[in-house]
């Protein structure tokens, strides 16, 4: 069992990245934010339950639906909303925007955009730390769709064969725009395609802390130990639609219905109240809290200046 | 004559030809019942003619156009979408070493009718990973055909060339062309492939442009002849092959040629077109050759960046007038 202040903090991470969400859905109602998002309200307890086991130096990739992983690996809310809004002091001078942010001062690797794209470059860093003889280990996340890649299967191989220290993170929310996982896989179970390369394999309810932060903690001892790689599903699932317009009328209404009971916010916060971990007065103050430093970020955001046109000519080349 | 937007076109070019030959079938990520295609270009058709002959595929731009080349040299004329124009990075192997080479390499025993529909361009603040325009790689690999068509009228006319003949074409659409309206015959027709349309005729100087560029050029073309210039407008249609006696006889006329292209300069489709007209039309130049295109840079995000970076009719109008 995590210590109070671990479980507290997983609280506080999952709270951060649903309300900088709501947010950004705010602003992107009002226009402020350029192109298309896609959000991660739902699935929080998956990047705050691997974060949580990660050390500063430890590394991430991430995907097209990145702002949770960011904001779990310790990113400043503040230049994560200032380059979702296109601005100059973004973590990525407005160049990335909402489906490209890095901070490799966290060791966040980025987000890309192609989808399976970041899985082998997971397993670089792997490698790169096998090389440079460090304890570092990395965490690679991606979704359900992206497991049809041949990245996928290519990485994963690469990575047992080699006993790389990666955690394969894979958040299973059932989709992958409007196509079911059912449409485009024979098996229920992703975690099952780990026995194909030789390493363990293992489902979690991805709506629940807890259970990603222990399955993940199993997953780095061993991977910071020498022991490899693990491939860990959460199963979860996306509040809202894939993206800016989708209605996500694909999805049957019993089926949203049975997920937002589900939803893992209000089951830790309750679990934490059940184990005397955190008194109302505590959350409520906890969730103020996080409330202001999102206001905070939309204030730096907004008020920030957006780069000079010319701009796009740097950073072409080192 | 009735109209149509660009995307009701292709659609329509789909259907028709799906009707028309049964072994005709379409493959992408989500092009099926539950999201009809990201821009909606086969809406309905699942609906129409089911699950097998509009299929839903799992998220492998490679297997994709390997599946599709393997359907095509066994007797099917296969319509694979990929998504964006960046992801058909994921296929390059399938689409630059299988099937531009297959017909060749087996000394012409087989061929591969295949059709890969993807959209290019910059725009809408998507970034550098779904904005691209890359037309010129595959200008750079024999054994592909290139269409880019500008209007809904081409649109339908060349993606029913494309379907009908029997080479792989890859047919590259541009997001900001989806919703453009134009006048599109209920009848069957095609539009031959490697034959340029002029779009405006004009005295003063040649425009050379393609896809979304088309009608930024057309926009500029109008503002400069309010100015006493008269421009004439070229619009290739397909890039493999090149109409290059259109261009050449252009020149001849204008003594002047700007070639405006979305994607990057260096090694671009403007310098293959410049190299043409340095080769075979330098004699009739009376002003160097000017290209306006993106930049050597991936796309940026943010919007004041984004814009920096693509053609518009400011810097068209610009180019014109110097080699005026
Ligand atoms: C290689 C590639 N193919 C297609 C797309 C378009 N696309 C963007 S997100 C997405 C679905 C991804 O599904 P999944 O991996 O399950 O992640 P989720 O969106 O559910 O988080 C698709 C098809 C893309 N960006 N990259
Ligand atoms: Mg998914």
């Amino acid at each position: 069992m995590p210590t109070k202040e671990k479980l507290i903090e997983m609280y506080r991470q999952i709270l951060r990245i649903r309300h900088f969400e709501e947010k950004v859905y705010e602003l992107y109602g009002q226009n402020l934010v350029p192109g298309t998002i896609h959000l991660y309200v739902g699935q929080e307890a998956v990047a705050a339950g691997v974060c949580a086991n990660l050390r500063k130096d430890d590394y991430i990739t991430s995907t097209h639906r990145g702002h949770g992983h960011c904001i779990a690996k310790g990113a400043d809310l503040r230049k994560v909303m200032a380059e979702i809004l296109g601005r100059k002091t973004g973590y990525c001078k407005g160049k990335g925007g909402s489906m490209h942010i890095a901070d490799f001062s966290i060791g966040m690797l980025g987000a890309t955009a192609v989808v399976g794209a970041g899985i082998p470059i997971a397993v670089g860093a792997g490698l790169s730390i096998r090389l440079r003889g460090t304890d570092q280990v990395v965490a690679g996340f991606f979704g359900d769709g992206a497991s049809n890649q041949g990245t996928f299967h290519e990485s994963i191989n690469m990575a047992a064969i080699w006993s790389l220290p990666v955690i394969f993170v894979c958040e299973n929310n059932l989709y992958a725009m409007g196509t079911r996982q059912s449409v485009v896989m024979k098996i229920e179970n992703i975690a099952d395609r780990a026995v194909a390369y030789g390493i363990p394999g293992v489902t979690v309810d991805g709506n629940d802390v807890l259970a990603v932060y222990e399955a993940t903690e199993d997953a780095v001892d061993r991977a910071r130990h020498g022991e490899g790689p693990t491939l860990i599903e959460c199963k979860t699932y996306r509040h809202k639609g894939h993206s800016r317009f989708d209605p996500a009328t694909y999805r049957p209404k019993a089926e949203v219905e049975e997920w937002l009971k589900k939803d893992p916010i209000p089951r830790f916060k309750a679990k934490l109240q059940e184990m005397q971990m955190l008194t109302k007065q505590e959350a409520e103050k906890l969730e103020q809290e996080v409330i202001l430093a999102v206001e905070e970020a939309v204030k730096f955001g907004t008020e920030s200046p957006f780069p000079a046109p010319e701009e796009a000519l740097e950073n072409v080349y080192a | 004559m009735r109209e149509l937007t660009y995307r009701d076109a292709l659609r329509e070019a789909l259907r028709e030809e799906m009707v028309r030959d049964k072994t005709v079938f379409l493959l992408g990520e989500d092009i099926g019942r539950y999201w009809s295609g990201a821009f909606k270009v086969t809406k309905g058709l699942a609906e129409e003619f089911g699950d097998e002959r509009v299929r839903d595929t799992p998220i492998s731009e490679s297997a994709i156009i390997g599946v599709a080349v393997g359907a095509a040299i066994t007797g099917m004329r296969p319509v694979a979408e990929i998504m964006f124009g960046d992801l058909t990075t994921l296929a390059m192997d399938q689409i630059c070493n299988q099937a531009a080479k297959i017909c060749y390499m087996f000394g012409g025993q087989t061929t591969v009718p295949l059709v890969v529909r993807t959209p290019f361009g910059a725009g809408v603040n998507i970034a550098s990973h779904h904005s691209q325009s890359l037309e010129a790689w595959f200008m750079h690999t024999p054994g592909l055909l290139v269409a880019a068509p500008s209007t809904p009228f081409d649109a339908k006319g060349l993606l029913k060339t494309a379907i009908r003949g029997n080479n792989p074409v890859m047919f590259f659409e541009h997001k900001l062309l989806y919703p453009i309206k134009g006048e599109v015959p209920e009848d069957d027709y095609t539009i031959p492939f490697g034959v340029a349309d002029v779009k405006i005729e004009g005295e003063d100087a040649t425009i050379f442009a393609t896809l979304y560029m088309v009608h930024k050029a057309l926009a500029a073309a109008n503002e400069l002849r309010k100015q006493g210039i008269s421009v004439e407008v070229i619009d290739p249609k397909t890039l493999v092959p090149l109409d290059k006696q259109a261009i050449i006889k252009s020149v001849k006329k204008t003594g002047r040629i700007v070639i405006v292209t979305e994607d990057c300069k260096t090694a671009g489709v403007s310098a293959e077109v410049a190299a043409i007209v340095a080769e075979e039309a330098l004699d009739y130049l009376d002003a160097p050759i000017k290209r306006v295109a993106e930049p050597d840079t991936p796309i940026p995000f943010s919007p004041p960046l984004e814009q920096f970076v693509i053609p518009n009719e400011k810097t068209i109008i610009k180019a014109v007038k110097e080699v005026l």
